[in-house]
């Protein structure tokens, strides 16, 4: 069962974890995730952030994390999964990104939560622009996040040649 | 008919969030859209040449310079994600 909602509002950690374990009765393990604001994004940090504004492809942002789900889905033995992005104006400390995962075994919601951020970072239409007390620009994509979405692609690869 | 959309830096750049244009004949693939835009468009022109990297979407799913683009379809044009 998979829940996904991009949205302007805020969202209570809480009850998100609620919604997962009344989604997903057996379960033996709830994996849940919140991303915060940063205050600085440069590298140096030395521009402190006033606010983030988020835009998003409405129609392609659903299907796209929609799809990310489904890939985790297939992936691990997955109970429920619950994935909130908000857009529009935050500021730092805000709340900006939930994903919420359950299943039987920790491993494996641990493994789908952090495969599901991966993945959010990069391959969702979603912009980030940072406003500073000199200016504002677009936040690139981290080396780092590329990086981070090739550590799922080997195991796939090693078990189809195993297969 | 074509419906663009251009997102984040690149909408900035274009200077608007869209455009709906006739279907231009001699169009079958992102790289001959890309090419008859940048003939007949200066603002999109310049984006292109001044954005680092692009993106587009066909119907909403990112393909490349040699994805099909047929009348009806909706594209987009934008930067590299920066979600999560």
């Amino acid at each position: 069962m998979a829940h996904i909602s991009v949205q302007v509002e805020d969202f209570d950690l809480g009850a998100e974890y609620r919604r997962l374990c009344g989604d997903a009765p057996g379960a033996g393990a709830v994996v849940t995730f919140c991303g915060l604001v940063r205050e600085f994004y440069d590298a140096d940090g030395s521009e402190e952030v006033r606010e983030l504004r988020l835009e998003h492809y409405p129609g392609m942002t659903e299907k796209c994390i929609l799809d990310i789900v489904g890939q985790a889905e297939r992936r691990w033995d997955l109970l429920a999964v619950r994935v909130i992005h908000r857009v529009g104006a935050l500021r730092p400390g805000d709340q900006i990104v939930f994903a919420g995962v359950a299943g039987r075994h920790r491993g494996e919601a641990f493994e789908a939560a952090n495969f599901i951020m991966d993945y959010l970072k990069s391959e969702a239409p979603f912009w980030k622009k940072q406003f500073t007390g000199s200016g504002s620009e677009w936040v690139s994509t981290r080396e780092s996040d590329r990086q981070a979405l090739l550590r799922w692609v080997r195991p796939d690869r090693r078990s189809r040649r195993e297969a | 008919m074509l419906l663009i959309h251009y997102f984040a830096g690149v909408r900035e750049a274009v200077g608007r969030d869209g455009d709906r244009i006739e279907f231009p004949g001699n169009v079958a693939t992102v790289a001959d859209l890309i090419r008859h835009l940048r003939m007949s468009d200066n603002r999109f022109e310049r984006m292109m040449s001044e954005q680092e990297q692009v993106l587009v979407a066909v119907n909403q799913a990112v393909t490349g310079q040699e994805g099909a683009v047929a009348d009806g379809d909706e594209i987009a044009f934008f930067p590299p994600m920066s979600g999560g």
